[in-house]
């Protein structure tokens, strides 16, 4: 019984990590359609600036913060640089671009800092705390916590805001949302900030568990694909769900089967979730009219 | 351009687009004034609705102006122009379809409901008022178009006919001095084109110009103020309904030259 507590409370953690992800993902795809694989080199960016700024004598909660304005502002120039010129290309030369702006990343990552593996010292101690046998880390709260809330923001941020809303009306329509006079550009330039700021929040609070190098990011952005995949591209309930749910699996994985089969487990998912449910737990069906 | 003076709110000077080595529209030119109704007719493919698109925004032309109470928008992108009182629909409707008929209707009021973010997130009362006014003022414009008792069913549920409607909603919404309707009673049945009809007539009354491309010629004549017609991406008649209608290039153009010639001969 301790045993599978403590595969849980392994199973959230990550699962918070993958949740953050897939929500990046879930906000870029639903301004753009797009599927930015660059989403998991936004996390090891939040990781190692983070490590950097740290390690140069910046107070940890400066060097987090700069991190992730240092990463969403990346996040912008991708968008300017990147997606923006092809602008009218079809979708999948636009993922195409994001998987090439990856690579570049993860270049320029090993170019300005290292190779090596890093890490930071976790916000509350490293003092695991006992809970009905098992234990978890207190950075462990810091991560459940971080998706949870960054979850609830973005659900105020769509739902009350006329900006959250005008970003949902340019995922529906971005003709029509040209129209009503919004400027549909600025809500992709948004869309890629608030990913990229959000990634970067996942590899801060994660890093301290998961430990950060250059390559780390490929490995985030396919099991946050699961989770948003599984979960129904482009719903943000959906990624919050899938990718606690792709956590779990491969923690239970990893306890149950073998820890070798652990990163098989997301591709599985990946598979079935094609095979079985194309639209996921909660995507809906799209309905075009023609 | 004689029709053009002090009083003039679009006008369209020259305008052309060349896609490839074709003309889809070459030399066009003719101005709008307010509370008027301004109909381009021409036959199929003779570049109506390219003539919209360049000046909506959608197409950069390639060569000609246009002026929108005096200032230039050529080429100015469409959420500028919403800005600027220019609302537009589309033949083949461009409508959220995923969400409400009534939340399509409010984004109608995305320009002026604007307020400052932080009070939205918090919902202050400045923030709910906006919203409850972009609300009561969706729902108004429902009930003028005949959709508020469709107000809580998805969009694309609709049939083509109310999401015509819809769509002028919803363009309406934005306070336009002049809006741009392209065909706005296609696959209308003829209950439905006359309200459009009176639709229309209503609005244009309460001092917008509108721009309408439409293929239903009673609707055009019985409701339009002037007519341009188009053959061949160009201009080849304009003037009020009765002298349009007795043009003998216009006759041709839709008939065929034969046409012309047994007119001329009848």
């Amino acid at each position: 019984m301790s045993e599978l507590l403590q595969f849980l409370f392994s199973g959230v953690t990550v699962g918070a990590v993958y949740a953050l992800v897939a929500l990046g993902f879930t906000i870029i795809y639903n301004a753009s359609d797009v599927v930015n694989f660059a989403q998991g080199e936004f996390v090891m960016l939040g990781g190692m600036i983070t490590w950097f700024a740290h390690a140069a004598g910046l107070p940890l909660p400066l060097a987090a913060l700069s991190a992730i304005v240092v990463t969403a502002a990346l996040g912008v120039a991708m968008n300017k640089l990147m997606i923006e010129p092809a602008r009218g290309a079809p979708v999948v030369s636009l993922i195409i671009i994001t998987i090439g702006a990856s690579i570049f990343i993860q270049g320029g990552t090993q170019l300005i800092f290292d190779k090596q593996i890093h890490s930071f010292p976790a916000f509350s101690g490293d003092a695991p705390i006992r809970v009905g046998g098992a234990t978890i880390l207190p950075q462990s709260l810091w991560v459940i916590g971080g998706a949870l809330v960054v979850f609830l923001g973005l659900w105020v941020f769509f739902t009350r805001t006329l900006l959250g809303r005008a970003v949902l009306a340019t995922s529906n329509n971005r003709l029509a949302a040209q129209l009503v006079g919004i400027n549909t550009n600025f809500v992709m330039t948004l869309s890629f900030a608030l990913s990229a700021g959000i990634g970067a929040l996942a590899g801060v609070l994660a890093t301290p568990i998961t430990l950060v190098a250059y390559n780390v990011g490929i490995g985030f952005a396919l099991k946050g694909f699961a989770g948003a995949m599984l979960g129904g591209m482009g719903n943000p309930k959906g990624a919050l769900v899938g990718g606690f749910a792709i956590g779990l699996i491969e923690a239970m994985t990893a306890g149950y089967l073998s820890s070798q089969y652990k990163d098989a487990a997301a591709f599985i998912v990946i598979l079935a979730v094609l095979f079985f449910l194309p639209h996921g737990l909660f995507g809906r069906k799209s309905t075009d009219r023609v | 351009m004689t029709r053009e003076d002090k009083a003039t709110l679009l006008s369209v000077d020259g305008l052309g687009i060349a896609f490839g080595g074709l003309k889809a529209v070459n030399d066009v030119s003719f101005a709008v004034k307010p509370g008027e109704i301004v109909s381009i007719i021409g036959p199929n493919g003779a570049g109506k609705t390219t003539l919209f698109n360049m000046i909506s925004g959608i197409y950069q032309p390639s060569m000609g102006r246009v002026k929108l109470s005096g200032e230039d928008v050529t080429g100015v992108e469409p959420h500028l122009l919403a800005r600027r009182g220019m609302s537009r629909t589309f033949q083949n409707l461009q409508i959220f379809q995923s969400m409400t008929v009534l939340e399509n209707a409010v984004t109608g009021y995305h320009l002026s409901e604007k307020g400052p973010i932080l009070a939205d997130l918090l919902s202050l009362p400045g923030s709910r008022r906006r919203a409850r006014a972009a609300e009561e003022g969706a729902r108004k414009l429902l009930a003028r178009v005949g959709l508020d008792r469709a107000a809580e069913r998805e969009a694309g549920n609709l049939s083509y006919g109310s999401l015509k409607r819809l769509e002028i909603a919803r363009a309406l919404a934005l306070n336009p001095k002049i809006l741009l309707l392209d065909e706005p009673a296609a696959g209308c049945n003829a209950v439905e084109t006359e309200e459009i009809d009176h639709l229309i007539a209503e609005v244009a009354a309460s001092g917008v110009a509108i721009l309408l491309v439409e293929h239903d010629m009673k609707m055009v004549m019985r409701i339009s103020n002037h007519i341009v017609v188009l053959d061949h991406g160009e201009k080849i008649a304009e003037g009020d309904p009765a002298t349009v209608s007795q043009n003998p290039a216009v006759i041709a153009a839709y008939l065929g030259a034969d046409a012309e010639v047994s007119h001329a001969d009848g």
